[in-house]
């Protein structure tokens, strides 16, 4: 049986893993590779890579530290940040990265989904998405999140652009609410059913975690395929050995 | 030793070179027939379409070294759909190094396509390849085609029904799951796959 996975997310910024609140007030958390270790060793299934900046900035992610991490990392791991093209997409991938997500370029231009998704595959192509309740109700897409300041509407609606990502042929969806994030009160639930009646591919809850109880809802009551979190990682505050007994214990499929 | 590293244009290159590097085996990145030479093993890694990857592999003439090579050979995800005699996507003609046919996995209520995730191997029968290895050990999968179970398959998984993870027959063999990032269990079959005699 497939197992439900663990992601912990470390967003870059210059090189060093950095974490923000709301998307705001990043502060260091400590060095790539020694962060990627730990969480190797304590038994992540899976680890991404977000260089905040790089869309904000108008460059691709840095390879440097992809290729560093790919030497040393033996479980799967995601890189965002920036990738525009076929050609940025390759060197990632090429650098040793397994999986690529796209979240600005793609609203900027959603043919490049497709285009990624013929050059190496719809499983290589992760669709990330940052998703905020607007005050009408609707969940509506962020785009530049890297920081308050660049953060822009898109206007598009969360669930038109998870369908639209689907039939563009990406082969994962990540979907990050925003509303949630950092703030560890949990994920959110109903955004996340919304999402996951809709998306047939795998999808990842992104935004909340506080505690190992928020992974057994999410997995139980949103049905998704994996959870994704930062800061109740790298706080220490939850350990992922932890973690994973406890969903064990509530019936939950994980590697352990 | 003389691990030969197909190219055949897919992007999990970087990724074995690193796996084997970590097990002390520097592999020589082979693009084409003519660089093939005579090694001691060959890696066909591959992730992307079927039909592109052997377009990739006939352009260099490694379709025809392929299916005339002895040497113990191993294919990874894509590389394993490959040695069957075709592949439904993009309904192509592969190497025909193993019989039958690679399909596309049905999606059903729960079931989420492409298979994407850590499963358990199930051991069907024992083989120098899967020494060490545990059955129900976790493996990484990213695959949205499979083979079945058959004679050559010597350990299945499961998602929406059985599927084909490990197969050998004769000096060739291959692994659906991502043995470069399964962890212990990953890197003890690409030792296994190094140190075993065919």
């Amino acid at each position: 049986m497939l197992s439900r996975r663990i992601i912990p997310c470390l967003d870059v910024r210059d090189g060093r893993v950095v974490k923000g609140v709301r998307f705001r007030d990043h502060v260091d958390v400590g060095d790539i590779v020694a962060l990627a270790q730990r969480y190797r060793d304590a038994g992540a299934d899976e680890l991404v890579f977000y260089d905040i900046t790089a869309s904000p900035e108008g460059r691709s992610v840095d390879r440097g530290w992809v290729a560093r991490l790919a030497r040393l990392l033996d479980i799967p791991f995601c890189v965002a940040g920036g990738i525009r093209s076929v050609a940025d997409a390759r060197a990632v991938l090429h650098a040793g990265a397994d999986k690529i997500s796209v979240n600005t370029p793609a609203l900027e231009r959603p043919a490049l989904v497709r285009e990624l998704a013929d050059a190496f595959g719809v499983q290589c192509v992760v669709a990330g998405i940052d998703s905020l309740r607007d005050d009408d109700g609707a969940w509506r897409v962020r785009s530049h999140t890297g920081s308050a300041a660049t953060t822009r509407v898109s206007g598009r609606g969360t669930l038109d652009w998870i369908e639209e990502v689907q039939q563009l042929g990406a082969g994962e969806v990540v979907l990050n609410c925003m509303g949630s994030d950092g703030a560890r009160d949990g994920y959110d639930i109903g955004q996340l059913r919304a999402a996951r009646s809709l998306c047939a591919v795998p999808l990842v809850a992104s935004g909340g975690a506080g505690g190992a109880a928020h992974f057994v809802e999410v997995f139980r009551d949103a049905d998704v395929d994996a959870a994704l979190a930062a800061s109740v990682f790298h706080s220490g505050e939850l350990a992922i050995p932890v973690l994973k007994e406890t969903l064990h214990d509530a019936g939950i499929c994980v590697r352990r | 030793m003389d691990v030969a590293l197909v190219d055949a244009g897919g992007a999990n290159l970087g990724s074995v070179r690193y796996a084997l590097e970590r097990l002390g085996v520097s592999p020589r990145i082979v693009p084409d027939a003519a660089s093939l030479g005579t090694p001691d093993r060959i890696i066909l890694p591959g992730v992307g379409a079927a039909a592109p990857a052997m377009a990739a592999l006939a352009a260099g003439g490694l379709d025809a070294a392929l299916r005339a090579s002895t040497v113990p050979l191993i294919g990874i995800c894509l590389g394993m759909q490959l040695l069957y005699a075709r592949s439904e996507e993009g309904d192509v003609a592969c190497l025909g190094l193993l019989p039958g046919s690679v399909r596309r996995m049905p999606a059903s209520p729960g079931i989420r396509i492409p298979h994407m995730g850590w499963n358990r191997l199930r051991l069907l029968r024992a083989s120098p390849l899967l020494g060490g290895i545990d059955d129900g050990a976790w493996a990484y999968f990213v695959h949205g085609y499979a083979a079945s179970v058959d004679a050559a398959c010597i350990a299945a998984s499961d998602h929406g029904g059985s599927f084909a993870a490990v197969v050998q027959h004769g000096h060739v063999s291959g692994a659906q799951f991502h043995p470069e990032r399964s962890a212990l269990a990953g890197a003890r079959m690409l030792r296994n796959f190094l140190e075993c005699t065919p």
